[in-house]
């Protein structure tokens, strides 16, 4: 009885690891800089820069948990903010231009999963592979060359994708505030819902625990997985025209930054590396913690030099951590491994399986 | 629960199936017939086929050729899936593949066909709550510490062949398909396994059980159908052989290869 409630109080709360981990490193910058933590300045940059962050972070959410993985993202930020920036500066498209940019990565994403599914080439080496091709058209394409999108702000576009809704406000960092933060709050929301309540979402979870099971239960593995891919280039597509508004500049090489930090957020946040187990709201906890990471080392006095080393250092004791506590049969590898199997794992499954005896037989 | 009134001959008949995989002949010319209310035991050793059998006949693969009918109709190959096989109430419980180890119970219970509205979303409460009927009412699990909030990875072999049984026989299967039940399962949960599947023919439906333990396939199959290197090389009535019999034709069938 105590073995199977034992790994329930983590599953019961979703993320709630991640949360109460968040809210420790909160305590810990405003305690070491309350100048910048205690004042709002830094939460509403936060809602300006964080949502193409987020963004990509739930669509790799789904990912993940279907047990696969997608390195291309980053070129689709490349590409179809490339697709997007060139029909809205030099042919003037207005919202056209978002309508092809959205669809462009819908394409790419799409085109991911077929090769995935129908081709049975594993993900990593698709989307490795892909990620070069797309970022490379990108580059053909634009020549190089940057696009500066000077004075999109009195575009219809601007205003309602990343305006700032109370520019007239008298309170300064109420005018900061800008309108992607709620688009992005709303689609999350949504992607939420999708994967804890609806049959799409229960689906990638199944896949991601196990392709075999899956099939024999009957979900359309081939199907849904394209679906996932689609909706990861869709939501890439969306974090590309958010950051090429917001900075009012295209260039080729913007999404690169992303690959790390966004798979890291995913991991952070809870959602397994292994599949099968998968948690939005702790990818964004992972966000905000890979966002405030940046933030408070530069506030604290150190160089950005640092940002790297220690995202990569926390997104290492989490997976660690998770694999300890969410899969006891792991752990127990994991020691054997090192050579604690005599009195440590051995024991405990030996125990285990005693009591598993035991209640079969009543 | 009974099953609807029968107007047909067999629930389910393969005619000259072949499977292909790549290169490898799975399955060579497997005619077959699984009439109403009888246990068929499929034997043969390693590799002979029975699971690609088994999953050509429930839809997770399509054969290379040959007809498949279910209740005396044809079923177009191409057309034929696991929801297909569902829909017409032929159910499966795999040795191992049945369940999702990191998922609860009630996904399990409901995943591929969820009570859902028209938008797919999941009533969540419904399930459950189902779920629970099925744990209590089907299975019989009472005070045994599982919840529809278990997750399959906490269970004992045994209580997941009880999970995997018990969610066939809620959708009120009229041919139960049994992949090695009680392998990996101690004596006393075997016991009920057999059981089970005595209740299936009471019930009035037919069952495949597949089995490497000759002693139990023996004791409940109405006829024991041999498969050997993709082909079938025999059908036997139990009563006909004992088992120490059937183990002697197993092995010097072995050998002849």
């Amino acid at each position: 009885m105590a073995e199977r409630s034992e790994a329930s109080w983590l599953q019961r709360f979703e993320a709630l690891p991640i949360i109460i981990v968040y809210a420790l490193l909160l305590a810990l910058f405003m305690y070491l800089s309350p100048g910048v933590f205690l004042a709002p300045y830094m939460y509403t940059t936060f809602l300006s820069t964080l949502p193409p962050l987020i963004l990509l972070a739930t669509g790799l959410t789904f990912v993940i948990g279907a047990g696969e993985i997608d390195l291309c993202f980053p070129s689709i930020i490349a590409f179809s903010g490339f697709i997007f920036a060139v029909l809205f500066k030099e042919y003037e498209l207005s919202w056209l231009a978002v309508v092809a940019g959205l669809a462009s990565g819908i394409l790419v994403g799409f085109v991911n999963g077929l090769i995935i599914a129908k081709v049975g080439i594993p993900s990593f080496m698709t989307t490795l592979g892909t990620q070069f091709f797309w970022a490379g058209m990108a580059t053909v394409l634009s020549g190089g060359k940057s696009y500066a999108l000077r004075g999109a702000e009195e575009s219809s576009v601007w205003q309602w994708i990343v305006g700032r809704p109370f520019a007239s406000s008298s309170v300064d960092w109420l005018q900061q505030i800008s309108i992607q933060a709620l688009w992005t709050a709303i689609i999350v929301g949504f992607l939420w819902l999708i994967l804890t309540r609806h049959r799409f979402g229960e689906h990638t979870l199944f896949i991601g625990d196990s392709n075999d099971v899956s099939r024999v239960v009957g979900i359309d593995v081939d199907r849904e997985k394209i679906k996932i891919f689609t909706l990861m280039g869709f939501l890439a597509a969306c974090a590309a025209i958010i950051l090429t508004l917001e900075n009012k500049n295209f260039f080729g090489n913007q999404g690169q930054g992303y690959l790390l930090t966004a798979i890291a957020s995913v991991l952070i946040g809870g959602t397994s590396i292994f599949g099968g187990r998968a948690t939005i709201l702790g990818t964004v906890f992972g966000c905000l913690i890979i966002g405030m990471i940046e933030a408070g080392l530069v506030a604290a006095g150190l160089t950005g030099a640092w940002v790297r080393t220690v995202q990569g250092l926390i997104f290492l004791i989490a997976i660690i951590f998770y694999m300890y506590a969410d899969e006891p049969q792991r752990r127990r590898a994991l020691l054997a491994r090192m050579g604690f199997t005599g009195k440590f794992g051995g024991a405990r499954a030996a125990g285990s399986e005693g009591t598993a005896l035991k209640r079969t037989k009543s | 629960m009974a099953p609807a009134q029968a107007d047909f001959a067999s629930i389910v008949r393969l005619e000259g199936v072949q499977k292909f995989f790549g290169a490898v002949h799975a399955l060579r010319d497997i005619n077959l017939t699984i009439g109403r209310n009888e246990i068929v035991g499929l034997i043969g050793d390693n590799g002979a086929g029975k699971s690609t059998l088994i999953k050509v006949l429930t839809g997770v693969y399509a054969p290379t050729a040959g007809k498949i009918f279910v209740r005396d109709r044809e079923i177009q190959p191409n057309e034929y899936s696991v929801r297909m096989a569902h829909e017409l109430s032929i159910e499966t419980v795999y040795q191992d593949k049945s369940l999702a180890e990191k998922q609860p119970l009630w996904r399990n219970f409901f995943v591929g066909r969820q009570i859902a509205n028209r938008f797919g979303f999941i009533d969540i409460k419904r399930e459950k709550k189902v779920a629970q009927e099925i744990l209590l009412d089907v299975i019989g699990f009472r005070g045994v510490g599982i919840t529809v909030d278990s997750t399959v990875a906490n269970l004992s072999g045994g209580e997941r062949q009880g999970i995997a049984i018990g969610r066939a026989m809620h959708y009120n299967a009229d041919l139960i398909v049994l992949d090695e039940p009680t392998a990996a399962l101690g004596v006393a949960e075997v016991r009920k396994v057999v059981d089970f599947v005595r209740k299936i023919k009471n019930s009035g439906r037919a069952c495949i059980y597949i089995e490497h333990n000759l002693a139990h396939v023996h004791e409940v199959a109405d006829r024991l159908v041999v498969l050997d290197r993709g082909q079938i090389v025999s059908q036997i009535d139990p009563k006909d052989m004992t088992v120490a019999e059937l183990t002697e034709y197993l092995i010097a069938l072995q050998r002849k290869g």
